[in-house]
């Protein structure tokens, strides 16, 4: 059925050719989502970041001044590239009305944690006391066992103190998960909404 | 006027401008049946399985370009339609499925045919809604149908509970202004950027060897002008997806049909060896690519494309140019005329243009025809001529959908209706019905496999009982075939589980359902019987086409190779001097 006539005249480069292929890197990303206040958003935004193989790493919800407006500061482990598509999908979203990636964008990040440290004795109260101090942070609960604490910070400052206060004995601990917003000055043109 | 919620549906669906619903009843969608059923203006077509609605709704929508409409009840009616929702999402088909959904009270109870099908169609739709009360009814509706149709095209489904639909209000329905005001955060871009613009026609015009790769985009946008205007402008060659085909006639001269798996040899040739690709409208679908890394290796590449999520996603583009196809390329097609339109390098571009006629006379795309038992191919061809070429097709999902790719010749827009992204096997039939109703004006060519057909052949009893003439061509050969040939190139013809030799005579099923059946099992009878069949103009006609049971579709790229590695022959490959571009 083939014709092979003519295959003379082809000449061959040599070695075959290959595009050049990108690869990301895997870390961690945090992307702001600012939401209309819908029935089913997060779960939608749940499901499409499921949907790519990925686990949130941390997820915090709360209104903004605008009434119906909701701003979401998700924390994910993955791909670089896989997380620039998953941006441009959450953008398409019909709910969500601004999304991005401030990773590698200069960004204030708080996060507050409550953790129930066991003090039964002075000393260790002492202790715990001053660490708390240092870190600027409070005793919000007391009794004769343990003291809880509460503490506002960056990553490194609440491992730094959830450290110190390992040895004395962890018994309960809740955090709030990241919140995060783009510092005004150095805004980066290339990002567009 | 306070009026029910069911009538405020059927109100809100003739402001839309709908022609026609594909549905089935139930408990839960009663009152809008019965608020259809008082005021008589807009057809349904009662379909015998919620799939077939859904698939008609899409094919209405794929041969109009209009936004179809099913509606079925809750609970089975609801998840049997959860295929053709899906469906629809992967190939962009603009649908709006309106499903009846439990009383709110009863919602999250477990209640009789509940089920959270908003959480269920929740990945696979472009968006959906629950209906939480009778004032926002309206508002959904008209957004339903804005987003379907807008931007990249989708299905969308709005779930709603039977006491909204019963209840009173005098809410009025929304300009479409309204309505854009609503979704402050759905703006579909569609200008495209001019700098890219600019970008994209220096490389248009300093290309020695471009190619255009044209997919269901262009369809939508409805660009196949601007696209032959370019093509002949600039001297370009052009290749389509199935979901392209017709936006630019496979007929043309630059036309290189089909690439990727099943593509051509001459597209594929042309696609590895370009070194500039203009995508319009595509997506870079791994049955496009096949290798990605090996993908047009020394192309740069131009993506135009509605939707910002498909570039650069699957393979790193030079020049993104997010916006509306048909927008788009009427400036590209400004810019160049204000520049001259000028070929920078006429001569290489020509010498080009000789290497693919090259292509095209080694190895164009054919088969080996028999006198004694029926070649697909040859009913394909067949279909082509007495049809004129100018009938609406559409596959179910196989070898059979393949050669009715490869062998019939399309010229516009519209006219091949493919279950492209899902694969749905069932399709055909469905969506064949649904563009019938869309195009009557059209002879619509179903052109089915043995075991597609059986997934939804129920719905030739719709087709019979409102007298829409489709032609079904069953291309028979007693298996599964595309997994009995991939069994046959990669399993060492192990033939698991692909048998279907105990199949029903479709000739005398067509007949029982009420429609006409022929069958041919020889060559010659081929012809007599699609004769017979074009004279019916008021029933579905079943053609049982019972063909050589083991022919396999070529060429192929197999699964995650390159181009380099196409399969032309039964057995054989190319060789690796036959997929080189002829230098100098
Ligand atoms: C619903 C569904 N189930 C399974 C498949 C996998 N599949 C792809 S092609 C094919 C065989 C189709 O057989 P037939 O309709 O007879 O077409 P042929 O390849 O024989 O032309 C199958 C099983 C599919 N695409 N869709
Ligand atoms: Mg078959």
């Amino acid at each position: 059925m083939a014709d092979t006539a003519g295959s003379s005249q082809i000449t061959v480069k040599k070695g075959p050719k290959f595009r050049e292929t990108r690869k990301g890197q895997v870390r961690k990303h945090i992307i702001n989502v600012l939401v209309r206040n819908e029935i089913g958003v997060l779960a939608r935004i749940a499901t499409l970041i499921a949907g790519k193989g990925y686990n949130i790493e941390s997820l915090s919800v709360g209104e903004t001044h605008e009434k119906g407006v909701s701003r979401m500061t998700i924390e994910v482990i993955g791909d670089d590239i896989v997380i620039d598509q998953v941006v441009k999908q959450l953008r398409k979203l019909i709910d969500t009305l601004k999304v991005r990636d401030i990773t590698d964008v200069p960004h204030v990040e708080r996060e507050l944690v409550l953790v129930k440290v066991h003090t039964p004795t002075a000393r260790a109260r002492d202790e715990v006391l001053r660490i708390v101090e240092i870190f600027r942070g409070k005793i919000v609960d007391v009794s004769p066992e343990t003291y809880t604490v509460e503490v506002t910070g960056d990553e490194d400052k609440i491992n730094a103190i959830l450290e110190l206060l390992k040895p004395f004995g962890i018994k309960e601990m809740a955090r709030t998960g990241k919140v995060a917003m783009r510092r005004e000055l150095f805004v980066d043109e290339n990002l567009q909404d | 006027m306070p009026r029910k919620g069911a009538d405020i549906v059927i109100e809100t669906l003739k402001e839309e401008g709908v022609e026609v619903i594909f549905g089935l009843p139930g408990g839960a969608i009663m009152e809008v049946y019965d608020a259809l059923y008082r005021d008589g203006t807009i057809k349904h077509i009662l379909v015998r399985h919620e799939q077939g609605a859904g698939h008609m709704a899409e094919g209405y929508a794929k041969a109009t370009g209009k936004v179809g409409v099913a509606m079925t009840t809750s609970g089975p009616g609801a998840t049997n339609i959860v295929t053709a929702i899906a469906d629809a999402y992967m190939d962009s088909v603009p649908i709006v499925v309106i499903t009846g959904q439990v009383p709110t009270h009863l919602i999250g109870n477990d209640a009789f045919q509940e089920v959270d099908i908003v959480g269920i169609t929740r990945p696979i739709t472009k968006h959906n809604f629950l209906v939480r009360s009778i004032e926002e009814l309206p508002l959904i509706i008209r957004q339903a149908f804005y987003i379907a149709r807008t931007g990249r095209p989708g299905p969308v489904l709005i779930d709603l509970p039977k006491d909204i639909t019963q209840q009173l209000s005098d809410v009025s329905i929304p300009s479409e202004e309204e309505v854009r005001a609503s979704l402050p955060g759905y703006r579909p871009h569609v200008e495209g950027n001019i700098q890219q613009i600019k970008r994209a026609v220096d490389l248009i015009m300093s290309a020695k060897k471009p190619v255009l790769y044209v997919g269901g985009g262009a369809v939508n946008a409805e660009a196949q002008e601007e696209l032959i205007e370019l093509a002949e402008l600039m001297r370009i060659p052009v290749t389509t997806t199935t979901q392209g085909k017709g936006a630019f006639p496979e007929t043309h001269p630059l036309s290189l049909r089909m690439l990727g798996m099943h593509g051509t040899y001459y597209a594929n040739m042309a696609v590895y060896n370009c070194d500039l690709l203009i995508a319009v409208g595509a997506r870079f679908d791994d049955r496009v690519t096949g290798k990605v890394d090996e993908f047009a290796p020394e192309a740069k590449i131009i993506h135009i494309d509605i939707d910002p999520a498909s570039i650069s996603k699957n393979i790193i583009v030079d020049v993104p140019i997010v916006g509306d196809v048909k927008i788009v390329l009427r400036k590209i097609l400004e810019e160049i005329k204000k520049r001259g339109a000028k070929i920078l390098h006429p001569e290489d571009r020509e010498r080009w243009l000789e290497q693919i006629e090259k292509w095209k006379k080694l190895h164009p795309l054919t088969y080996r025809n028999s006198s004694k038992v029926i070649k697909p191919q040859y009913v394909i061809e067949q279909i082509y001529e007495v049809t004129k070429g100018d009938a609406i097709i559409v596959p179910g999902v196989g070898q059979h959908q393949m050669w009715a790719a490869m062998f019939y010749k399309f010229s516009y827009p519209r006219q091949f209706l493919n279950s492209g992204g899902l694969g749905t096997m069932g399709f055909g039939l469905p969506a064949g019905i649904g563009a019938k109703v869309g195009r009557p004006d059209k002879e619509v060519f179903v052109i089915d496999g043995d075991g597609s057909f059986v997934m939804t052949m129920q719905e030739i009893i719709t087709a019979v009982q409102y007298k829409i003439p489709v032609k079904v061509a069953i291309i028979n050969n007693a298996y599964l075939g595309m997994v009995r040939q991939w069994q046959e190139f990669f399993y060492d013809k192990r033939y698991s589980e692909v048998d279907l030799s105990v199949q029903p005579d479709f000739v005398k099923l067509a007949e029982s359902m009420g429609a006409v059946g022929f069958r041919a099992e020889k060559p010659k009878e081929v012809r007599e019987v699609l004769e017979e069949a074009m004279k019916i103009d008021d029933r579905p006609v079943v053609l049982d086409f019972v063909v050589d049971k083991e022919e396999n579709v070529l060429p192929m790229v197999p699964p995650g190779k390159s181009y380099r590695d196409m399969i032309l022959e039964d057995g054989k490959g190319t060789s690796e001097a036959e997929t080189m571009y002829l230098v100098g």
